[in-house]
């Protein structure tokens, strides 16, 4: 390190990678100091190597990026597209986003999405819960209020991924998760008492069976490196806090993720080590993977949970599906059984248009 | 004399700066924390060291920056006297976790940007 070029610029450390240049960040995972140009190659070729490791797609794949016009999908799609020219991968690339009807949120960030899809030349569906479930987010918290809205927000986030995926016809959905996310996760699911859920999310690849696959390329990427990235990359991505309710739940296990990372960032690569290496004992009952009678989306339960959820709205009962998800889904499964005589009255909207 | 340099800066405040020694430093705020300084994005700012020191260190900068731009929420930038674990810091477009983070010493005209990894995604 005291080389001539060190005594020449004081304050600029070498990049341990390629000995010329200045290093510009310090890995997380590695504790390596790398310049910029070193950055851009080995995050790259990382991802590439999780893709190609887990063999994350075939050649000729129809592929949706599921783009919220944040950091993470935004690099996402750059990275992917980068990738899928560099490396012949032969994708057919698209992004996909949903339009939750969060006005001063969503319609900002879907700007930037619009933008991306310029820059990127991907295509850009966007489905939104209005047209699928009748309702808007800024429609629904004015009937239920601040408390809760996150969870029919997360439930249809969900189903209209799968349900743009559809109609997009692709053969897989990409998600932005990055390794940061996926550490939060198991703590919560621990925290959540969750064991079907804890042994799914550590899996890079979700849904095999059902008829679009996720996958999660970015489960070992560190979210420093992403924003990093972003950065020295310039790429055009929008941030800020959805303007209800800041899942404060999901906040502490955040917090305690990044408290960790300060004092040893491997932590987060060891959580995921640890979800990953749980075995659940073959004895213990697991909730079966049904499908949802009423709109034939997989569900554990009689109904989907955003059927449930949908069924609550349209009855003016919001609270309905609302709660611990122990228990609470046989109660609102029964109560729905015994008020099953009246469902033709409901004015609901078909979640069942999904072509499984 | 370097104090000449800057844009748009009348002659008097050149000559306060150049008198008390104040330090000139470009902040920018990125990734939802602008939201705390309503939303304002880029901040130039003068700053004097402490005891006529010719530099100052990051630490100062922080306690600076918490007191006189950030508006609301405080506890979503800081924790304790430096940032919330999931801030970035930047100085001169170089990770802050290479130059000694809270010791980092600033120099005049020096950039630096925090960068929120907490928001969105």
């Amino acid at each position: 390190m005291e080389g001539e070029a060190a005594a020449a610029k004081p304050k600029g450390r070498l990049c341990v990678i390629c000995n010329q240049k200045r290093a510009a960040l310090k890995r997380p995972k590695t504790l390596e100091q790398i310049c910029r140009e070193c950055f851009y190659a080995v995050f790259e070729e990382e991802i590439h190597r999780v893709i190609v490791d887990n063999q994350l797609f075939k050649p000729s794949e129809r592929v949706a990026i599921g783009a919220s016009g944040g950091k993470d999908s935004t690099v996402l799609a750059y990275v992917l597209s980068e990738l899928n020219r560099r490396h012949n991968y032969g994708l057919d690339l698209f992004l996909l986003s949903v339009d939750e009807g969060i006005t001063g949120y969503r319609d900002d960030s879907l700007e930037t999405v619009k933008r991306n899809e310029i820059q990127y030349g991907l295509p850009l569906k966007v489905v939104s819960y209005k047209e699928l479930y009748g309702w808007t987010m800024d429609e629904i918290v004015k009937l239920i209020g601040m408390k809760n809205n996150c969870t029919f927000c997360g439930v249809f986030r969900r189903q209209a991924l799968d349900r743009g995926a559809a109609l997009l016809k692709v053969d897989k959905l990409v998600t932005g998760h990055n390794a940061d996310d996926i550490a939060e996760t198991v703590l919560l699911n621990i925290l959540r008492g969750d064991i079907a859920r804890l042994s799914r999310c550590t899996s890079i690849t979700t849904g095999e069976d059902g008829p679009i696959p996720r996958c999660k390329p970015f489960k070992y990427t560190y979210e420093k490196e992403i924003v990093m990235y972003a950065y020295f990359k310039k790429l055009d991505y929008f941030s800020t806090e959805c303007i209800y309710s800041p899942n404060a739940y999901r906040g502490f296990a955040r917090e305690f993720i990044k408290d960790l990372e300060r004092i040893r960032p491997r932590a987060i690569l060891d959580i995921i080590k640890s979800g990953e290496d749980f075995r659940i004992s073959t004895s213990t009952k697991m909730p079966e993977q049904g499908n949802c009678e009423r709109c034939g989306y997989i569900s554990s339960q009689k109904w989907c949970k955003a059927c449930v959820l949908l069924e609550g709205l349209n009855r003016g009962l919001p609270k309905l599906g609302i709660g611990r998800t122990r228990g609470a889904n046989h109660e609102t499964s029964k109560s729905i059984k015994q008020r099953n005589g009246t469902t033709d009255s409901i004015q609901s909207k078909q979640c069942g248009s999904l072509d499984f | 004399m370097t104090s000449f340099r800057l844009v748009g800066v009348i002659s008097i405040v050149t000559l306060i700066r150049s008198f008390k020694m104040l330090m000139f430093f470009c902040l920018f705020l990125r990734g939802g924390l602008e939201l705390l300084c309503d939303s304002v994005k880029i901040h130039n700012v003068d700053l004097e060291p402490e005891n006529g020191e010719k530099q100052l260190t990051m630490k100062h900068l922080l306690s600076w920056v918490r007191t006189n731009l950030i508006k609301e929420r405080p506890e979503m930038f800081m924790k304790g006297d430096s940032v919330r674990p999931g801030v970035l810091v930047l100085v001169n477009d170089c990770d802050w976790e290479l130059s000694g983070q809270l010791d980092t010493t600033l120099e005049d005209k020096d950039v630096v940007v925090f960068i929120s990894t907490l928001h969105g995604g």
